[in-house]
């Protein structure tokens, strides 16, 4: 089974963001870089499906060349290559993603079994890339997948919606796109680590088109609450607490 | 005209779904609505309530339960039919996912997560991101029509009672736009209050310390009625399960109150609770990011303050 698994490279969000002068772009200079909750859990999926049916996991990235760092993570929990989808760093639009994942796909030599997205992205929360690839390679697709197992070439999915789990089937070769929950990602090993450096990464650097929806700036919001009101200390806190319950009405 | 996509389950309305009806009465006096299957047509009367003209329902014997692809079909020929200044919805696994199928079927933009919108050419959107703790203005490039989500909550959903009359469609649908379907609904256990619907919730986070120190916060809760909640530290270390994680990756709650115990505070939780009425903090840091976004607070440690609050509620 061959299955390829999109990720990206997170600014590591702390309690605030800060933007550039221009007003363009988070100003990451102090921070790090990350994966994303709904990306790890497609690659642990990925890995899990690779070990019960055999094959090979690639992760793609569209990304900065340093996007290689969240691919060698990847790889040193067991993803096999990588493909590297080089950018200057600045962002491109949902329909640019998919076009350069396309082409990549494409491009090739084996046609994989699985395409595997996280259900959005956590910066840009576009959710809609999966989709878009899907359409273009004519593949089905379920979306928001949080349980998965296949049997005899067919991929039984389950999503959640409030208390319950809604089970949608869908025939391989297919996209799927993933949610934190579906499973709890495996933490690297040292000697995993040691392997991932040999992997093989293959770069390309697709032309940028147009953007569709062009970032013009972005805006921090303000925060609405003016600081809190201290209660108290400790347990003594405890009346003041629930005299404020019973003034916001939630106690009966 | 806008057209908004209105989700329901096999007849019951998604309620979220006015409000995009209320968002699209600010952009235009003329609203229509898409709902897909015969099961909508009982759901004018609702409809007209809040302001829908007409109320499309796209007709087709696949159309007995949700299917994603068909729907996003069944959208983008309505649009091409009756030409909308802007095709919205409000924002969610099925709204999201039936706007971005639509989008790829037309070939036009979709700008998810949209707070305030501007028709014009281009249109203006500012968009909420990294799950509303950042706005994005951006110019759209559509071709014909506008596809927009707006997030839950943006407006609430005003009643604006109109006529309505129902005008059904049949779909042309290929096999393919069929193939991913509901088959099968598994029922969840349900053990106490859903964190979507609470009106309290009691949330821990990595400062409860261990998953068998829970004892404290699902007191309270019984005593609140209220649900449990959790920070995504707890849940990436087993110690609760996910569909208890409150964040921009778990489930994101708009209790009256909501009493995050033992979380620090980072923008991936606030993204989950802060549409909140009343926030209490309980941390034993008073600097803790969590300070700033919450409107009360005690400091101090919540293995003692929950047990204090418990009893103070029980001698009332």
């Amino acid at each position: 089974m061959e299955i390829l698994v999109c990720i990206k490279r997170y600014i590591l969000a702390g309690s605030e963001f800060v933007l550039t002068a221009d007003g363009t772009e988070i100003d990451a200079r102090q921070l790090g870089y990350t994966l994303a909750p709904h990306e790890e859990v497609a690659v642990e999926q990925a890995i899990r499906f690779v070990e019960e049916f055999g094959g090979s996991t690639t992760v793609l990235s569209l990304g900065v060349p340093e996007a290689e760092e969240q691919m060698r993570e990847q790889m040193a929990i067991g993803a096999d290559r990588g493909l590297l989808l080089a950018t200057d760093g600045s962002e491109w639009d949902p329909q640019a993603t998919a076009a350069a994942i396309v082409d990549a796909v494409r491009a090739q030599p084996q046609a994989f079994d699985i395409i595997m997205f996280g259900a959005e992205a956590a910066d840009s929360n576009n959710s809609q890339v999966g989709i878009r690839v899907a359409h273009a390679l004519g593949l089905p697709i379920v979306t928001n997948v949080r349980g998965v197992s296949i049997t005899d070439g067919v991929a039984r999915c389950e999503r959640v919606v409030g208390n319950n789990r809604e089970v949608y089937e869908v025939r391989l070769p297919a996209v799927l796109t993933t949610r934190e929950g579906l499973n709890i990602p495996r933490y690297p090993s040292v000697p995993g680590r040691i392997k991932a450096r040999k992997k093989p990464i293959d770069t390309t650097t697709p032309a940028k088109p147009a953007a569709k929806v062009e970032k013009v700036r972005l805006i921090v919001p303000p925060n609405q609450k003016t600081g809190a009101t201290i209660l108290g200390n400790g347990p003594a806190a405890a009346a003041a607490a629930v005299a404020m319950m019973e003034e916001i009405g939630v106690l009966a | 005209m806008i057209l908004v996509y209105v989700d329901h389950d096999r007849g019951t309305l998604d309620e979220p779904s006015l409000q995009a009806l209320t968002f699209a009465r600010g952009l235009d006096a003329e609203v229509h609505a898409l709902a897909i299957g015969d099961a909508a047509s009982g759901l004018a009367g609702t409809l007209g309530e809040h302001g829908v003209s007409v109320l499309h329902v796209a007709t087709h014997a696949a159309f007995d339960d949700y299917v994603p692809q068909a729907a996003g079909r069944a959208l983008a020929q309505l649009a091409q039919m009756t030409s909308p200044k802007a095709v919205l919805t409000t924002s969610g696994m099925r709204g999201n996912e039936v706007l971005a199928h639509a989008a790829a079927i037309l070939d036009e933009p979709f700008a998810a997560e949209c707070v305030e919108i501007t028709l014009g050419s281009p249109a203006e959107v500012t968009r909420s991101r990294w799950g509303g703790n950042m706005l994005e203005v951006a110019r759209v490039h559509r071709n014909n029509v506008l596809l927009a989500s707006i997030p839950p909550f943006t407006v609430a959903a005003e009643p604006s009672p109109v006529a309505c009359s129902v005008q059904t469609f049949t779909p042309e649908l290929a096999a393919a736009d069929t193939a991913v379907r509901v088959v099968d609904r598994v029922a969840g256990q349900a053990h106490g209050v859903s964190l979507a619907e609470a009106k309290v919730i009691v949330s821990g986070g990595r400062g409860v310390g261990a998953p068998e120190l829970w004892g404290p916060l699902e007191d309270l809760a019984g005593l609140l009625g209220a649900a449990l909640g959790c920070s995504r530290v707890v849940t990436s270390n087993g110690w609760r399960p996910h569909s208890e994680q409150v964040g921009q990756t778990g489930t994101k709650v708009a209790p009256d109150l909501y009493i995050a115990a033992g979380i620090s505070g980072a923008t991936q939780h606030i993204a989950g609770c802060k549409k909140s009425k009343t926030i209490l903090a309980i941390n034993i840091d008073p600097e803790a990011p969590i300070m700033t976004h919450a409107d009360y607070a005690i400091v101090g440690d919540l293995h003692e303050v929950l047990p204090a609050i418990a009893a103070a509620i029980r001698s009332r």
